[in-house]
């Protein structure tokens, strides 16, 4: 077969931009979770946070956060360079304590839900999403 | 309850295959002699239940020679365990001799004189002698097909999937999931998915835009058979937009979903469920882990990453069955379900070899018919092989290598990158290739070969990212497939480091010279997952090079260094 090898230029792989490495946790982030829980202790169970290992598109990354008996829950993403993503809050009457969005993430990075619970205590859950070129496996 | 390891069936590694002594001098003892169809089949039917398991076909109808890989590295957890186990060390592990008809089907070593000794394998029209064969003994046994069944030929090309379609019909499976049947687009997917009359399953199988189940796949499908309420659970591929192009399929969203997983477990026993079977394409990894994780399933019928294992991998409570790729082999495995629970097992991975297993006639005309309007096509010698053409393995073989000679050659190229797919047979020394091998190797819907700039730094990134891909210590952040090839670029990983320091020594072969990250090269490459990428198809660039050799020699490749392992 006949083609210009000139003419042909392409999208290659990834032409994404994109780095390597995880992104950095940002110092704001840092400062949310002390403006949130004014520096108290943090428990490691109680909260459950729902989030893709890999992200199919780092735009729209669908997430959920469930605590049993929380009254406000914050979700961070740490390495964006605005780390907030959403604090829900849940009035007395709340059927269930959960919630789901979808979010944008900048590059890979860990994700960060803490509850506040009814009582005054915290607790939290975190989980690493990858944001990455893909197309060469299979 | 009775040890379930108490119920395991040496399988292929000791009663099956009888036979093998008098090997070790290449004597040239034709498979037809050394070895029967009874002798592959032989199998104490076992329990009340037996399941039939094949997955990762690539849309080989026809036997073929497909060499396991020589390197298949394991990290974190899975270091040094199955299946990150080959040559000689899976030999003695499995009780394998050297020489023998299972160290042809399940290593890579001696490849050709055993190639030559035992011929090709699997093929659908033996494939269907087996499953039928089961089936006289278990009227009922249950089919499984674990995905990447309609892609990977030119028939399968040029007709949409249709070809494989008609043949595994004839086979009658009873449940299938999916891969690269993606690749087709969502307009010709949900075409054949409609039109099957088997269910099409996949619990992970989501709407991208209301991130809720899928509508046209099912996530499970309940059986009844021995008297057994049986759940089959299908698990997709979970990366699918990622290795490969989401744009052609954007209304899906995919990944591992531990918790729907968990969820559609519980509901299925809820509803009854004595015996839960998971047919998935997570690849064996990550299904280890998933079953390390989700409680209740009993049997995980593995795909993707084209592991053959003849003894099953214990989880918990769960059994991991993995069946090969390229039709190459076939799992029967035999369950006794009592009491709402799987007391004991049975398992059997069988070898489909082409020359022992006498070809169903049915199929085999379905299989021809399906070929018949391509064979000018299919035909067509384009030059000879002088060496050894394979692919499997986490780094470069000689397929890859010489697909990346092609693309250095015809696109005028400083580096060539073809992806790490497992799937493609191998062509052995003093061969002929033909259209139809060139196209095994490089069939996709995607497989424009682009030539593009990039800088040092963006081909950094890109062997990090892949690198990360494979190497990752938490399965779950692997895609499942290997390393991608590269040529006119030599470089050193070490698979112990983290992502971004496994890459160094990144160096432009035609100079000698390092890398400079700031410096821009012409790249050529194939399988982009981007939309509107340009160029000729893969196959095209290929062939032409290929004609212009002749014959195909490739020198053995020193360019990539692996260290950490």
């Amino acid at each position: 077969m006949e083609f210009t090898r000139r003419d042909t230029l392409a999208i290659g792989m990834g032409a994404v931009a994109i780095t390597v490495l995880p992104f950095r946790v940002n110092a704001a982030a840092e400062e949310a979770i002390s403006a949130f829980t004014g520096g108290a202790d943090i428990a490691e169970t109680g909260v459950t946070l729902i989030a893709p290992e890999i992200a199919e598109n780092g735009n729209t990354v669908p997430i959920g956060v469930e605590a049993e008996g929380a009254v406000a829950i914050m979700v961070l993403a740490m390495g964006n360079p605005t780390p907030g993503v959403a604090t829900f809050t849940f009035g007395e009457l709340a059927g269930a304590h959960s919630a789901s969005t979808r979010i944008r993430l900048a590059g890979t990075q860990d994700l960060v839900a803490i509850a506040q619970m009814a009582d005054g205590s915290f607790a939290k859950a975190s989980s690493n999403v990858k944001v990455t070129i893909g197309g060469c496996g299979g | 309850m009775i040890s379930r390891r108490d119920f395991l069936q040496a399988g292929m590694a000791a009663s099956a295959l009888v036979g093998a002594s008098g090997f070790g001098n290449w004597s040239r003892l034709a498979a037809q002699q050394a070895l029967t169809q009874d002798q592959l089949l032989q199998f104490d039917t076992f329990g009340n239940v037996s399941l039939i398991h094949i997955t990762d076909i690539h849309a080989q109808l026809k036997p073929i020679y497909f060499r396991e890989p020589e390197i298949n590295l394991g990290v974190g957890d899975n270091k040094g365990h199955v299946p990150h186990i080959t040559g000689a060390d899976f030999r003695k592990l499995h009780g394998i001799e050297d020489g023998s008809p299972s160290a042809y089907a399940l290593t890579y070593n001696d490849f050709t004189a055993l190639a030559k000794t035992y011929g090709r394998m699997g093929g659908m029209d033996r494939v269907a002698t087996v499953v039928n064969a089961i089936r006289a003994e278990r009227p009922d046994a249950l089919l499984l097909d674990g995905g990447d069944t309609w892609h990977g030929s030119y028939t399968c090309y040029h007709t949409q999937g249709q070809d494989v379609v008609n043949v595994m019909n004839a086979l009658k499976p009873d449940a299938m999931t999916f891969h690269w049947e993606f690749t087709l687009g969502t307009e010709r997917i949900r075409e054949l998915v409609q039109g099957l009359p088997f269910a099409a399953l996949g619990a992970n199988i989501f709407d991208a835009e209301w991130d809720e189940p899928s509508e046209d796949f099912k996530p499970y499908e309940m059986f009844e058979r021995g008297g057994v309420k049986i759940a089959v659970i299908g698990q997709a591929f979970p990366y699918m937009p990622i290795a490969n192009p989401g744009w052609m399929f954007p209304e899906y969203s995919f990944g591992i979903r531990d918790q729907r997983m968990q969820e559609i477990v519980d509901e299925v026993r809820a509803a009854g469920a004595e015996l839960v079977v998971c047919l998935s394409h997570n690849g064996f990894d990550v299904d280890k882990q998933m079953a390390s994780r989700v409680t209740g399933i009993d049997v995980i019928l593995t795909g993707h990453t084209h592991d053959a294992l003849p003894e099953p991998v214990l989880v918990g409570e769960t059994i991991l069955i993995a069946s090969g790729s390229n039709g190459k082999f076939v799992s029967r495995v035999d369950l006794d379900v009592r009491d709402g629970r799987m007391m004991g097992f049975r398992h059997k991975l069988i070898p489909i070899f082409s020359d022992v297993i006498a070809p169903d006639t049915a199929v085999a005309a379905v299989i021809d018919e399906q070929r018949a309007p391509y064979m000018d096509q299919l035909t067509e010698v384009i030059g000879q092989a002088d060496t050894l053409l394979y692919r499997r393995g986490n780094f470069n073989g000689t397929w890859d290598d010489l697909i990346c000679d092609a693309l250095i050659s015809e696109r005028e190229a400083d580096i060539a990158m073809s992806p790490g797919v497992r799937w493609g047979p191998s062509i052995l020394p003093g061969q002929d290739i033909t259209r139809e091998d060139i196209h095994n190797v490089t069939s996709m819907t995607y497989g424009k070969a682009y030539r593009t700039e990039m800088t040092g730094e963006f081909l950094n990134v890109i062997l990090e990212d892949v690198g990360d891909n494979l190497f990752n210590t938490d399965p779950y952040y692997q895609q499942g497939g290997d390393m991608v090839r590269v040529g006119g670029l030599g470089y050193r990983i070490d698979i112990s480091k983290p992502m971004g320091q496994r890459i160094s020594e990144m160096t432009l072969l035609k100079t000698g010279e390092a890398i400079d990250p700031a410096q821009t090269y012409v790249v050529a490459g194939w399988a982009s997952v981007n939309e509107g990428t340009e160029g000729p198809q893969i196959w095209d660039v290929v062939e032409d090079y290929i004609r212009k050799q002749g014959t195909v020699t490739v020198a053995p490749n020193t360019s990539v260094q692996v260290v950490g392992a």
